[in-house]
């Protein structure tokens, strides 16, 4: 199967009903995005494909065949999307476990609506936890990134 | 006197006869069994074509009115789960076009099937029913008004909510719904011809039960 993560080609002998996470992770090695439940209950799978954020660990690698898949690793090419920088700035993460995929929530967010209220930010990332507590942090740095 | 009195209230006893007896309504089906759904034909002996119209429906309505369909009919922005029509965990809003919001799409986690490692459910076009069709709490015959009102049925004819009913895969999902989830009775074809059956036969709503008598 045939897949584009990051901007590259890869081919890879999966089942297609093989999760996406599984893929990524284990057969391509990129360990950026992480496993957490299992289940689409935290999100810290979160990718992208063709833009639009989705958990990794229930999607089947056959839907992301022939999707622009983006993953951490591919958000931005020297680490200065926006939200990176927010992100450090604001030393958003505790443990760091989740924040991979809050920020690729983050980013699917700020693509479809730049200038997102409180309300818009807390209803997008509802489905990312964070098991630090590091909402607030969380939502500055998505404010500071989108610049409100 | 008293006696001329009896003699005539005798003699009109005798001369009306017996008082006439009211026409019974036809008796209705016995139930379906457990997880099972009425054929149309089992209607038949309804004649008077807008009681049995009435009577196809409020059997259609046994699907109609069951979790699997009305979990995403909700009143308000937040689809529901489980027989008891908990909030959707993990928070989900509707969105502007009942898909969710960005980055919490309904098709973030639910794919075109079900999950069964993930216990996550799924179907293609995986969404919310847009918020004027509310059924979520409400009875067989409000659900028929707003499905036969054109402003609340998204601009459909009857044939297409049959369609919708009867072919679409999101509303197929019922009868496999996974993860030990109830189905409702029936199956998608024998709702998809018991609504057809009520359609033939005027397409009428049962009455509000408030309005009972």
């Amino acid at each position: 199967m045939k897949l584009d993560i990051n901007g590259k080609p890869h081919e890879v002998d999966a089942d297609p009903d093989m999760p996406l996470l599984w893929v990524i992770r284990d057969l391509l090695g990129l360990t950026g995005t992480k496993y957490g439940c299992g289940e689409a209950l935290c999100g810290a799978c979160t990718v992208h494909l063709d833009g639009n954020a989705v958990r990794s660990c229930v999607t089947p690698v056959r839907r992301a065949a022939g999707a622009k898949i983006v993953t951490i690793e591919g958000l931005s090419p020297t680490s200065d999307h926006p939200l990176q920088k927010a992100w450090t700035e604001l030393g958003v993460p505790q443990c760091g476990f989740c924040q991979a995929g809050q920020i690729m929530s983050a980013a699917a967010l700020l693509a479809a609506n730049p200038k997102p209220t409180d309300d818009d930010i807390d209803r997008s990332l509802a489905g990312n936890l964070c098991r630090c507590g590091t909402y607030l942090r969380i939502r500055a740095a998505v404010r500071k990134a989108a610049g409100v | 006197m008293r006696a001329s009195i009896r003699f005539l209230a005798t003699l009109l006893a005798a001369c009306s006869g017996p008082a006439p007896v009211p026409a019974k309504p036809p008796a209705p089906p016995p139930p379906a069994a457990p997880g099972q759904l009425l054929p149309p034909s089992a209607f038949t002996t309804i004649t008077e074509p807008a009681a049995r119209s009435r009577a196809m429906f409020a059997e259609a309505s046994r699907v109609l009115t069951h979790a699997r369909c009305v979990n995403c009919h909700p009143p308000d922005d937040t689809p529901r789960q489980g027989d008891d029509h908990a909030l959707h965990d993990p928070p989900a809003a509707r969105g502007p076009a009942g898909h969710g919001v960005p980055a919490m799409q309904c098709e973030t986690c639910h794919q075109d099937a079900n999950r069964p490692d993930a216990r996550v459910p799924g179907a293609p076009n995986w969404h919310l029913a847009p918020i004027e069709m509310v059924w979520l709490g409400r009875s067989p015959a409000q659900i028929c008004a707003q499905i036969s009102d054109p402003k609340r049925n998204g601009q459909k004819t009857i044939a297409q909510i049959q369609d919708h009913l009867a072919h679409d895969p999101l509303v197929g999902w019922s009868w496999n719904p996974g993860h030990g989830r109830t189905a409702p009775p029936g199956s998608q074809a024998e709702l998809g011809a018991l609504f057809q059956g009520w359609i033939d036969s005027g397409a009428v709503c049962p009455p509000d039960e408030e309005n009972r008598p």
